[in-house]
């Protein structure tokens, strides 16, 4: 069964202040199927957020629909992780607390919510931080707070929105694999929004390129390259060629609609 | 820095003071009465509280009770301000068809003076406690409302976002991410509330009660007891400086988590 289903999906935001709608989405049909991890490409600007936000149920589409595990979305819940750009952890929890808050609105006890949050802890690499807040950890440190989070409510659907964009190199790099390790054990479905034709290509199983404004399905790329995967391989670069092509194409089409 | 030299910083600007005015009242450039030495009035003061050379006259020995039924009303008065302004604003800032029906009339009650609610404090409530309580309760419920409103419409709605993410009811939102979001802004009216309660309590004594700090303030006056009236008013400031005190003791133990991202840690 397809884990997330995106049937025609258009989302169109009226702008009451100048008078004006905003084509976002066009039209976009797209399948998940389970234990897939789809990287979705595209320009600034071009909805991939809009999208994410649609499967996560903050916005609602303005024709078509979203189902995730063939339920309809019709809001936010616990059935879906999300790890947002800014990790968004409560600033007056510590970090176990962050991660063990959906288990706080369950109503668990304290003993049981600090048990049940030192795998996750452990998992991400933080253990010795369970106690600080999250103005004491670095950009990373919080990133993983959020993913861990997210993974503690064992979610079927993971959401993430360029979760690695304020992140350096190196950083990013240790993420990523982590993130491969968790996904790879975990077994669930993620799709990771991401501006970087690289990111996209180490992490996923498919990547999906969107068209710049309105969004639309550009392509659909299944990703059959090896893990972990070798960034100077020639199938890699075959694959990042492609993408960059298509990429290229789009941003000369958007001049030329301007320019006419 | 050591202990003792900071307190010392502390203690140099008031020492100055008292020194200066005890100068001053010694001197005889006003008459003794008008301008009581600070040794005077700490004479009078003591007296006030312990009752040892009946210096305060009738008041001698009575300050416990005069400051503890000014406290009394300024706990009761506080404390429904406090428990209705946080509401209130929680509910104010979180929906908004409770702003549109409640928000015009707070606006215009907001800037009419607490004190001039005094006639008509006396009139529904007599002579007592009850219109003192409902002064302070006034002074200290604008400002505690008007900063939860900031706090709660001011909250991260991205955290928001994240909780509901995690499955959060409505209630459950505004129970563990909007009300503690919005607790640094409570706090802020929670301060400015006290020093209005207080303000208002002594004006409340001085006009509709027969009891407390700022009646035996006022009632000195009358008897030209300055020494008295000073020993009130250095009263008052102590009281307020103490509850303002143990507000700030709970703010800090509260919004701990802050202290490691505001200006408030370089003091360490
Ligand atoms: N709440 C909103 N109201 C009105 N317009 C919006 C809203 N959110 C997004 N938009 C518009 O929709 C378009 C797509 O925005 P979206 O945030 O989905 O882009 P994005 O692909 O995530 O870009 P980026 O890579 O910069 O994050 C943009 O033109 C944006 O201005
Ligand atoms: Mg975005």
């Amino acid at each position: 069964m397809a884990s997330i289903e995106l049937q025609n999906i258009t989302k169109i935001y009226s702008d009451a202040k100048r008078k004006r709608d905003l084509l976002a989405i066009d039209d976009v049909s797209l399948t998940v199927e389970r234990n897939e991890f789809l990287c979705m490409l595209g320009s600034s600007g071009c909805g991939k957020s809009t999208l994410l936000n649609m499967i996560a149920g903050f916005e609602k589409p303005t024709k078509g629909t979203v189902t995730v595990g063939g339920k309809p979305v019709d809001g936010p819940g616990a059935d879906r992780g999300m790890v947002f750009q800014q990790a968004n952890l409560m600033p007056w929890l510590p970090v176990w607390e962050n991660i063990a808050f959906h288990l706080r609105l369950k109503g668990w006890r304290k003993a049981d919510r600090r048990a049940a949050a030192q795998e996750f802890i452990d998992l991400v690499g933080l253990k010795g931080f369970e106690n600080h807040y999250p103005a004491e950890l670095s950009g990373g440190m919080s990133q993983r707070v959020g993913i861990a989070r997210a993974l503690l409510m064992n979610p079927q659907v993971i959401l993430m929105d360029e979760p690695f964009a304020a992140l350096d190199a190196q950083t990013k790099m240790d993420m990523q694999e982590e993130l491969v390790a968790i996904w790879q054990k975990q077994r669930c479905t993620i799709v990771f929004v991401t501006h970087s034709v690289d990111e996209a290509l180490v992490l996923g199983t498919q990547v999906a390129v969107l068209t710049s404004r309105p969004g639309r399905l550009r392509e659909r790329i299944e990703l059959d390259l090896p893990r972990p995967r070798d960034i100077t391989s020639p199938r890699f670069n075959d694959h990042k060629r492609h993408i960059l092509n298509l990429i290229r194409e789009e941003g000369l089409q958007q001049r030329q609609v301007a320019a006419a | 820095m050591t202990a003792l030299s900071k307190s010392w910083e502390r203690a140099v600007v008031p020492v100055l003071i008292l020194a200066a005015w005890e100068i001053v009242s010694r001197s005889g450039l006003l008459p003794a009465a008008l301008l009581p030495a600070p040794s005077v009035v700490l004479h009078s003061w003591a007296d006030w509280v312990f009752g040892f050379d009946e210096t305060a006259q009738a008041n001698s020995g009575r300050w416990l009770a005069d400051a503890l039924s000014s406290a009394v009303r300024v706990a009761a008065g506080y404390g429904i301000a406090v428990a209705t302004g946080v509401l209130l604003g929680i509910a104010i800032g979180w929906w908004s068809w409770v702003e549109r029906a409640i928000e015009p009339t707070i606006q215009m009650l907001r800037p009419v003076p607490p004190v001039s609610w005094i006639p008509v404090a006396i009139i529904w409530f007599g002579i007592a406690n009850k219109p003192a309580i409902f002064l302070v309760f006034l002074g200290a419920f604008f400002p505690i409302l008007m900063n939860t409103i900031h706090g709660v419409k001011t909250a991260d709605r991205n955290l928001i976002r994240a909780a509901s993410m995690m499955g959060a009811t409505e209630q459950q939102l505004l129970r563990h991410v909007v009300f503690p979001a919005a607790l640094p802004s409570i706090f802020a009216g929670l301060r400015i509330g006290i020093g209005a309660a207080w303000m208002l309590t002594v004006t409340a004594e001085m006009v509709a009660v027969k009891s407390g700090l700022g009646y035996v303030l006022w009632d000195s006056y009358y008897f030209l007891r300055y020494d008295l009236v000073l020993a009130a008013m250095a009263s008052i400031g102590l009281l307020g400086y103490v509850t303002d005190a143990l507000i700030k003791l709970l703010m800090s133990a509260a919004l701990h988590w802050q202290h490691a991202s505001t200006l408030q840690s370089r003091e360490g």
